[in-house]
């Protein structure tokens, strides 16, 4: 067997199991993803894709396997502020009383003391992260009054202030409009270049052809993985989706 | 002679200041209205109601076993708060049944072993204020208790407030930045036991969720800031608990009823004309239509 530098992947998932009572969400999935790469994580609803999530961002316990981020346990990942997590639009309550400057200021939490007091440093991150995702004009905006565009960014900035080393990013092309599109492309080509890893959800096939140079799909476990090029065909997409043909899925044009 | 001095204001709010359980009742229950108002905003935005419902009823045999072996009975009270949320989580997981029908199920079995206990334990529990509250007739032991209890749960929340919010909007990114989302989980549920304890002696058992969600409610419709929504949330308590002790007194009402009344005008006239999301939107009115 080769011997692997584990230090040199950013998400090492090993034979990862999740179950909820008794209920198996995903098994023996594997990922390894190495600084600078983009994996797009394809699946249907409920194939597992929130919880690979949850399972590397330490939300919910794995039943068996090992992950280790940057080398380390999920929880000194978590310590550390490796791990930044942006979460669906529907995720979030968008009536709750907080403003952008607010939401992006969560990204400094772990690193601030126990009351949470903003240092000097902790204000230029958020003001820094705020004007790479344009948004300067709407710090005291509350989330309530954004797009859903806007709202995006919102948490695209919050990750960004966190300075983690791994985001992840769940479905972060729905609901956004053409502007924040764009911006978030520009976003994936700088955070590559920094060497950040990417995983990211989408129902979107266009997308991940664009942007993720690896796939991963999944279905309770791993159906394929690989270069996007080799891996994303219409077969495994089929085996993926339970036997829908991808012409639907694409579209008739592809 | 009293229908005279009712016409003045002044009198109006000074009379019942000379009497010396009515300043005990006024400060008692507006530090009361205060750590339960502050709570509230965090309960009604992480959707706690049925909970708060749930723990308070759950405290009544706690409160009855600890006034029969003479213990405070704020222990009691917090055992049986928290253990009722124990126990709700715990038939959650281990069976199919949804959890509103487990919350319903835990607290009305709580709340029922209180009422046959107090049939059972022939003792000068007063069953009427534990269940109405008696702001009026606090007693010095509880003064002691009540004023303990609130101070340490204005210094958690206090303390813990930002991370509090953070765990009830989004507990996954708090899981994430390593912000123990566990302790904080405990730390809610701990302090809405503490709160309950001491509410059900202004408004009594059956009202104290009021307290700790009506205030909240009333906050969440006047601003889309989180600091402002616990000022204007403890505002709201605070001024709820006096009109419902003086009218009361004035009126000869129940007490725990008014004041729970008063929060709930309070709530309806922000539902009706709350600036930005009340029914008929008091700006609107004064700046015409555009």
């Amino acid at each position: 067997m080769e011997t692997i530098n584990y230090q040199n992947f950013r998400i090492d998932a090993e034979n990862i199991c999740v179950d909820y009572n008794g209920k198996v969400a995903l098994y023996d999935a594997n990922l390894r993803l190495k600084p600078g790469q983009i994996c797009g994580l394809v699946g249907m609803n409920g194939a597992g894709k929130t919880t690979f999530f949850n399972a590397l961002t330490g939300f919910v316990n794995i039943s068996k396997g090992k992950i280790r981020i940057n080398g380390e346990s999920v929880r000194s990942a978590q310590k550390d502020q490796t791990i930044a997590y942006v979460p669906q639009n529907e995720g979030i309550d968008s009536q709750f009383p907080i403003s952008v400057w607010d939401v992006v200021m969560m990204g400094r939490y772990g690193s601030m003391n126990i009351f949470r007091c903003p240092r000097e440093s902790d204000v230029q991150a958020v003001k820094d992260a705020i004007e790479r995702v344009d948004l300067t004009e709407h710090y005291s905006t509350p989330i309530g009054n954004l797009s859903g565009g806007q709202r995006k960014r919102t948490f695209l900035a919050r990750a960004i202030a966190q300075r983690a080393s791994v985001l992840l990013l769940d479905e972060p092309f729905s609901g956004v409009d053409i502007r924040t599109e764009k911006l978030i492309s520009e976003l994936f080509i700088q955070f590559k270049n920094e060497g950040k890893t990417i995983l990211l959800s989408t129902h979107d096939m266009i997308h991940v052809r664009e942007f993720c140079d690896l796939v991963l799909l999944i279905n309770k476990t791993v159906v394929a993985y690989g270069e996007t090029s080799e891996v994303f065909t219409p077969e495994n997409i089929t085996t993926t989706f339970g036997g829908i043909s991808p012409d639907f899925l694409f579209g008739p044009e592809s | 002679m009293e229908l005279c001095s009712f016409l003045t204001l002044d009198s109006f709010i000074t009379d019942p200041l000379t009497h010396d359980f009515m300043r005990k009742a006024l400060l008692m229950s507006s530090l009361v209205a205060a750590v339960c108002g502050f709570l509230s905003s965090y309960l009604t935005l992480k959707g706690w109601a049925l909970m708060g419902d749930a723990v308070s009823h759950s405290v009544m045999p706690g409160v009855v076993v600890a006034y029969a072996l003479g213990l405070p009975f704020s222990l009691g009270a917090f055992i049986f708060g928290v253990g009722s949320v124990a126990l709700i989580g715990f038939i959650k997981q281990k069976s199919r049944v949804k959890e509103d029908t487990v919350i319903g199920l835990v607290f009305t079995g709580f709340f029922a072993l209180g009422i046959v206990l107090v049939s059972k334990i022939k003792s000068n529990i007063d069953l009427h204020s534990i269940l109405f509250g008696s702001p009026l007739g606090i007693s010095l032991s509880d003064v002691k208790q009540t004023i303990l209890i609130s101070l340490l749960v204005v210094i958690l929340l206090s303390t813990f407030r930002k991370d509090l919010m953070l765990y009830c909007f989004d507990p996954r990114h708090a899981k994430t930045v390593g912000i123990n989302v566990f302790f904080l989980h405990y730390l809610l549920l701990t302090c809405l036991s503490l709160a309950a304890v001491v509410g059900l002696q202004s408004v009594g058992i059956i009202l104290v969720v009021a307290m700790l969600i009506t205030p909240g409610a009333t906050a969440y419709l006047l601003t889309d800031k989180f600091d402002n929504m616990t000022v204007i949330s403890v505002l709201s308590a605070i001024i709820s608990s006096l009109i419902g002790i003086y009218v009361s007194f004035w009126f000869d009402l129940e007490t725990g009823g008014s004041i729970v009344l008063a929060q709930t005008f309070i709530f309806l006239f922000a539902f009706l004309f709350a600036p930005r999301y009340g029914i008929f939107k008091l700006k609107k009115l004064f700046s015409g239509y555009k």
